[in-house]
């Protein structure tokens, strides 16, 4: 019940911004557009896949970061607006409040993914069938409940939200760029490849491509697994963070 | 219904709640009065369990607030001195939130929205968001909020600060109509005496973290004598001197260029006074008189003012006063 109530508001609160949803299009759509039709005909990546087509998955991969870490923000606003005492007084336990906030954080990324591949298949930048298109969604769903809850962790321990979107920014880009999303992994040089292989967004961003376009890295039950674990550890160390807040 | 037995509160070097002995009745509105920082969030936020106690132990509402927080919080309700409503929700959605995070099944959450928001008349803008709303009613929202879920203790920290007369009288009277209606007991912080004085059966008067006075508002009050009265005279501490010789007064104190002297037959005695003064060699530039306040036992207790910004304003402006006169 209490967990419900936390999503149900995180649910509303997204809802109610919509500039915030069609903001959150931009930066992917920019990268798709100029990045992936610049390269497009420069580059020929493995599979025989186009280059728009390769990086298809990795923008949606940059979506859910992006959307899961900023929602560290909310918790950030909670502090400063006070409503977080509202929460914490209440008789429910620390663990529900970052499960609900996990939860809600992660159904507005995976809504802003969803919305985001649409936009992609209308485009035509890339086919894929309805199957796929709900394989992804647990993959999407992991994706986000990690970085929601990376981004909980420093919102607790953040009071100021100017101070933590710079913080985040700088560890989105090198997640980011580091992840497999704008290069394939497999011919990369050995320091690079080792910080590839140690992002759990490549292995997102691969389980994405998989089903997608097909031609994974991984195979996909070593993604599934690195996510889920993952994401555990994440959902731990939050709810750790979150009974340590004043 | 809340009990606590030599409560502390310690931030590193500071002792903000100096072991606090505090026993209010079921039923009561109970007052904690005293200037900024006197220790009374900090006091609120141990009693609601924000804040765990250094040392010694409170029992509100039969559990112990250290060791059994979660049932302490299922009977209380809070009201925090800063702001802490969703502004992007509208006033019966954070009711509504409110009413489902304590468990309550719809039927109880629509009867208890509609009861509350009746009771402090925002009714007609339940469907506005909270960011659209005055101070005063976010302030009324916030008191039917602690209420939502029926808690048998209310907690409201300074629940009219920053608000205007007329809406700080609209407050007490519907803390005033829930306290009868449903028997809740309530620990309201203050540092305005008429509050404490109006709203509160029982007064806490706390200073540096200690309670230096504890009763009925009515008896704290008479303790001081029939009148108070305050003069401006040049020298006030010596003549506070002269006032303690001559045996007229019960209690004399100087606050800044003051001097407020309790008495019990103000009205014969200022002539008195006036002649003692001259007599001396002082000048009376005023003389005032007034019936105790709450606001008079603090000064009497502490030789300072409730409101200490208030009193170090004219303060600053005498000083600035006197500058340009060449003293
Ligand atoms: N988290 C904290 N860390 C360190 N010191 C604190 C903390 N909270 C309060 N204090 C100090 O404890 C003292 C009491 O503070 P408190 O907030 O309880 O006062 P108050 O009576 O509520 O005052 P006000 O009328 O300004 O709200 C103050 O000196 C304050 O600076
Ligand atoms: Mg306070």
């Amino acid at each position: 019940m209490a967990i419900y109530t936390i999503w149900l508001r995180e649910m509303l609160h997204f809802i109610r911004d919509k500039s915030r949803i069609i903001g959150s299009m931009g930066m992917p759509l920019f990268f798709l557009l100029f990045i992936g039709t610049g390269l497009n005909s420069a580059f020929s990546v493995p599979g025989g896949v186009g280059y728009m087509e390769f990086m298809a998955p990795g923008i949606v991969g940059m979506i859910l970061l992006f959307g899961s870490i900023f929602s560290g923000l909310n918790v950030v606003a909670d502090k400063q607006f006070g409503f977080m005492k509202e929460m914490l007084v209440a008789p429910v336990p620390r663990s529900s409040l970052v499960l609900g906030k996990t939860l809600g954080g992660a159904s507005t990324a995976l809504l802003q993914a969803l919305l985001l591949l649409s936009l992609v298949f209308l485009l035509g930048a890339v086919k894929f069938s309805l199957i796929a298109l709900l394989l992804v969604i647990p993959i999407m769903f992991f994706i986000s409940a990690s970085f929601v809850n990376i981004g909980i962790i420093f919102a607790t321990r953040i009071s100021d939200p100017h101070g933590f979107q710079v913080i985040m920014n700088f560890f989105i880009m090198p997640l980011f760029f580091l992840s497999g999303a704008l290069f394939p992994v497999d011919n990369l040089p050995g320091w690079l490849k080792i910080l590839v292989l140690a992002n759990p967004l490549t292995y997102g961003i691969d389980g994405l491509r998989g089903i997608l376009i097909g031609h994974p890295t991984f195979p996909l039950w070593i993604d599934f697994t690195i996510l889920v674990v993952f994401s555990a550890i994440t959902v731990l160390i939050g709810a750790y963070a979150f009974e340590k807040m004043q | 219904m809340i009990d606590t037995k030599e409560l502390t509160k310690r931030f590193g070097e500071l002792t903000a709640v100096k072991s606090i002995e505090l026993h209010i009745q079921e039923g009561e509105i109970f007052g904690l009065l005293g200037p900024n920082g006197a220790g009374k969030t900090t006091t609120i936020s141990m009693l609601s369990t924000i804040l765990t106690p250094t040392s010694g132990t409170a029992i509100v509402a039969g559990h112990n607030v250290a060791t059994e927080r979660e049932d302490v919080r299922k009977d209380i309700g809070v009201v925090f001195q800063d702001p802490s409503l969703d502004d992007e929700l509208t006033g019966y959605e954070n009711l509504e939130f409110h009413g489902r995070l304590y468990g309550m099944s719809k039927d109880e959450r629509k009867e208890r929205i509609v009861e509350l928001l009746e009771l402090v008349e925002l009714i007609d803008k339940k469907d506005i968001p909270v960011k659209n709303y005055s101070g005063g009613m976010k302030r009324r929202l916030e008191i039917a909020r602690g209420l939502m879920h029926k808690p048998r203790v209310l907690f409201l920290d300074e629940p009219t600060i920053g608000l205007d007369p007329q809406t700080r009288r609209y407050i007490w009277k519907y803390i005033k109509e829930m306290n009868a209606q449903e028997r809740v007991t309530v620990l309201v912080t203050t540092h305005y005496m008429e509050e404490a004085d109006y709203l509160c059966d029982k007064v806490a008067i706390i200073d540096h973290g200690e309670i230096i006075a504890l009763d009925k508002p009515s008896r704290l009050k008479s303790k001081m004598g029939k009148s108070v009265i305050s003069m401006d005279v040049s020298k006030p501490d010596k003549f506070c001197e002269l006032v303690r010789k001559s045996k007229w007064v019960i209690k004399s104190k100087c606050v800044g260029d003051k001097v407020h002297l309790t008495v019990k037959d103000g009205e014969k005695l200022i002539p008195k006074l006036v002649i003692l003064a001259e007599k001396n060699g002082l000048n009376v530039n005023s003389i005032t008189m007034h019936s105790p306040t709450l606001e008079d036992v603090f000064i009497q207790l502490t030789g300072r003012h409730l409101r200490e910004e208030q009193a170090s304003s004219t303060d600053a402006l005498r000083k600035r006063f006197m500058a340009r006169r060449g003293h």
